[in-house]
């Protein structure tokens, strides 16, 4: 065989191995949302978002479920967004060739890649297992510890990202760091920094471990804090894994509804960056 | 845009860097409103600028070329100290900025870059508006209404030769301007701010012909008010613009001297190679 020859089968077995990787991937994801779509629209009614979880046997919804991941969703991103930006902030723009951030960013690594269920366990301790009963700040708690090295990374990331030459051009009209960061670096940066926060949500918003061992879950509806919260991802782990049919099927409207939620946040964030790359 | 210079005058100013220094006996009287005086600079332990000397005289643009890596660059960063923002560089010498020493690390450093600006070879406008790209630095120093707030925008786009150009889009962003428009947004910010003295770093090295020479003539307007050093590979911008030049080469200054006389007759051969294109 020729060199071009050999060559050119060499190239057509490589992109063969990639299209055939790719499309089962794709078919795998296929499968599953085809599923999920299936099983959770025909599952879906209007009670699903009036009605608190049901005893099996009853009607109900998983309204208590949806407002409990909304609560400590939010309160969990409200708790550990800032400290992560704060975080991000002083690695790239402070302490950018200081030792305490490479070893920040060496932990923090170490907790982004961390199980989400080692978390869960080790705020149960220093929560639960204090306080005698489980609660939705435990659970808000465990998802801000979640979130925290998702914005860590990205900030320090898309600060990283501002030109040099815009951060030297501030510095050469005298601007104070802090005005620097604030009005130019975090502008600069901010389709990106928005982007991050999105994906911490996305990716704390799926949680079940930490929940379990934090917040618990709660067959009412709840607002306390001091108190067990439920949680869709907790009720879907519960209800999906139950003998009962009905809970079965609102696991799968439940399932929908997290995986509909995440998937918009990540189009979101997807075309916030998009629009970065474009200026 | 030569001053015509005298020819006696050609040759008293000669000698600027002869051994007994800058205090040669034989320069003429102009004010010097910066004096390098032997510095020498680190890049951590590579030596990149060798006991320099030079005078940045008041209210006349200095040029500083030579070929990659000599150093100007370098030189011009010393000036308003750039290089603290990096660490394991640093300075050694003497930077005069009015008799004051530039490098003493008590310093204010955003007094001093308050007082030097510069103006980079990427032109940088901030993610904000045209107006706001302006205001943010003047805001910074001065307390000033709106009504005067707007005029000194417009003084400084006036200044910096874009004004016509932006007048009716002021608040749309900086970034939607042309490089060569977002140049001269950068020279307005800079002179904005009222600094005495002002530093050009390739300036015009990303612009296309008709914003070089709107740059140039523009720098050649600003002299009125302000000390200018610029770095440029351009050797007919150097002539267009400068009154003295400054060759370097290998960190060490070479040449100094009318910018005339450098480019009719200059005394060192390496400077007589560089500027007929023989290396660099």
């Amino acid at each position: 065989m020729s060199l071009a020859a050999t060559r050119k089968a060499r190239s057509a077995l490589a992109m063969g191995a990639c299209i055939g990787s790719a499309a089962l991937g794709l078919l795998a994801l296929a499968l599953i949302l085809g599923a999920l779509l299936w099983n959770g629209f025909t599952s879906l009614n209007l009670a699903v978002f009036t009605q608190n979880t049901p005893p099996p046997g009853a009607t109900g919804g998983l309204l208590n479920a949806i407002v409990g991941s909304l609560i400590m969703t939010v309160l969990g991103v409200a708790l550990g967004a800032p400290l992560g930006l704060f975080a991000g902030t002083y690695m790239a723009e402070y302490g950018r060739h200081a030792k305490l951030t490479m070893v920040v960013r060496f932990i923090n690594d170490i907790l982004l890649s961390a199980p989400s269920i080692v978390i869960g366990l080790f705020v149960y301790e220093i929560t639960v297992v204090r306080i005698g009963h489980f609660s939705a700040i435990a659970g808000a708690l465990s998802l801000a510890l979640l979130v925290v090295p998702v914005v860590v990374r990205t900030t320090e990331d898309m600060l990283n990202l501002v030109p040099g030459g815009l951060r030297e051009a501030s510095i050469a009209l005298g601007l104070p760091r802090a005005l620097i960061i604030r009005h130019i670096a975090y502008k600069a940066a901010r389709s990106g920094l928005i982007t991050g926060l999105l994906l911490a949500v996305a990716r704390v918003s799926g949680e079940t471990a930490p929940l379990l061992f934090t917040a618990l879950n709660n067959q009412f509806f709840s607002a306390n804090l001091n108190a067990p919260m439920a949680s869709l991802p907790v009720v879907i782990f519960q209800f999906a894994l139950s003998p009962y049919k009905d809970w079965q099927n609102l696991a799968w409207a439940g399932a929908l509804l997290i995986t509909t939620a995440v998937l918009a946040l990540s189009v979101t964030a997807r075309i916030l960056g998009a629009q970065k790359t474009m200026k | 845009m030569n001053e015509s210079i005298p020819h006696d005058r050609v040759q008293e100013t000669a000698h600027p860097l002869a051994p007994e220094g800058l205090a040669a006996p034989e320069l003429p009287a102009l004010p010097e409103k910066m004096s390098v005086r032997d510095l020498d600079f680190f890049y951590g332990d590579s030596r990149a600028l060798k006991k320099v000397c030079v005078p940045l005289f008041d209210r006349k643009v200095t040029a500083f070329i030579g070929p990659s890596g000599c150093g100007k660059s370098t030189l011009l960063r010393v000036l308003n100290r750039m290089y603290d923002l990096y660490p394991g560089q640093h300075a050694e010498g003497q930077v005069l900025l009015d008799g004051e020493n530039v490098l003493d690390p008590k310093l204010d450093l955003n007094a001093l870059r308050a007082r030097v600006g510069m103006v980079f070879q990427k032109p940088t406008p901030f993610p904000m508006t045209i107006y706001e790209n302006i205001a943010f630095g003047v805001r910074l120093y001065e307390k000033i209404g709106k009504a005067d707030m707007d005029e000194r925008v417009e003084k400084a786009l006036r200044g910096a030769a874009i004004w016509d150009e932006v007048k009716d889009k002021l608040n749309a962003s900086g970034l939607s301007l042309s490089g060569g428009q977002q140049q001269r947004l950068c020279i307005a910010r800079t002179v904005a701010i009222q600094p005495e003295v002002i530093l050009f770093d390739e300036p015009c090295s990303a612009l296309d012909p008709i914003s070089t020479a709107k740059v140039e003539e523009l720098i050649d307007e600003l002299r009125q008010e302000y000390t200018i050093a610029i770095v440029t590979h351009n050797m007919q911008q150097a002539v267009r613009v400068s009154q003295y030049t400054a060759f370097m080469y290998l960190g060490e200054m070479v040449e100094f001297g009318e910018t005339s006389q450098m480019f009719q007759a200059p005394k060192e051969s390496r400077t007589q190679d560089y500027i007929t294109g023989r290396f660099g």
